[in-house]
């Protein structure tokens, strides 16, 4: 049995588990752990999944991957505070 | 022998990983509050991301492909706290309060929140 098929299962769970929370979860803030937990996720599915296929050039894929998801968590992070992405006001 | 105990290895790291992303997965869901949930989801990024990684590290020896995994693990390392820190920050500073502090002290956050105006309008003027 090959361990990356197991691990790609258990990512795959947790995936799931936190689109669940995404769904349910009561305010915005849920929502944004959720969807962030769910892109780091992401990269560990990409990483391992290129090992299973025999194809380690998909971690290119995992890096980008890891930069676009912690960006877009602290745009929605500016926006769920500040209610605008780029105000003055927060500069003062 | 020494191939044995690498795929030993591998199979540990790569299990261990898979068994702490679930845990935090299960966490996420059954924990009573935001800030609660923050710490469960904390805990996939940190021991789950590492244990995979360092997984996958020593099935592919040394090469290219380490080095990739160890921009992905820094990545992960300095981004995950990062915007678990600004996620709760923001969370707090909209006024989100765990259910046991809002029963506790039901009175500190009209507190907070009039000091904070009382700040604000002092910066105005």
């Amino acid at each position: 049995m090959n361990v990356f098929a197991v691990a790609v299962v258990g990512i795959l769970g947790t995936m799931s588990l936190a689109l669940v929370r995404a769904f349910l979860g009561p305010t915005v803030f849920d929502r944004v752990l959720a969807a962030n937990m769910f892109g780091t996720k992401t990269v560990l599915l990409i990483a391992v999944a290129g090992f299973l296929t025999g194809r380690p050039e998909w971690l290119d894929l995992a890096i980008i991957y890891a930069l676009v998801n912690f960006t877009g968590t602290i745009a929605l992070l500016r926006f769920s505070k500040f209610e605008n992405l780029a105000s003055d006001e927060q500069l003062k | 022998m020494t191939d044995s105990l690498r795929e030993l290895a591998v199979w540990a790291c790569l299990l261990g990983g898979s068994f702490f992303s679930l845990i935090g997965g299960i966490g996420l869901i059954r924990m009573p509050d935001f800030y609660t949930r923050g710490h469960a989801a904390s805990i996939t990024d940190t021991m789950g991301a590492t244990l995979i990684l360092l997984g996958l590290g020593i099935h592919s020896g040394l090469n290219l492909i380490t080095v990739k995994l160890v921009f992905i693990f820094l990545f992960l390392y300095l981004t995950s706290p990062t915007a678990a820190h600004a996620l709760v920050k923001a969370a707090y500073s909209k006024g989100l309060d765990a259910p046991e502090v809002q029963e506790a002290t039901g009175a500190a956050r009209a507190i907070r929140n009039e000091a904070r105006a009382a700040a604000r309008q002092g910066k105005g003027s």
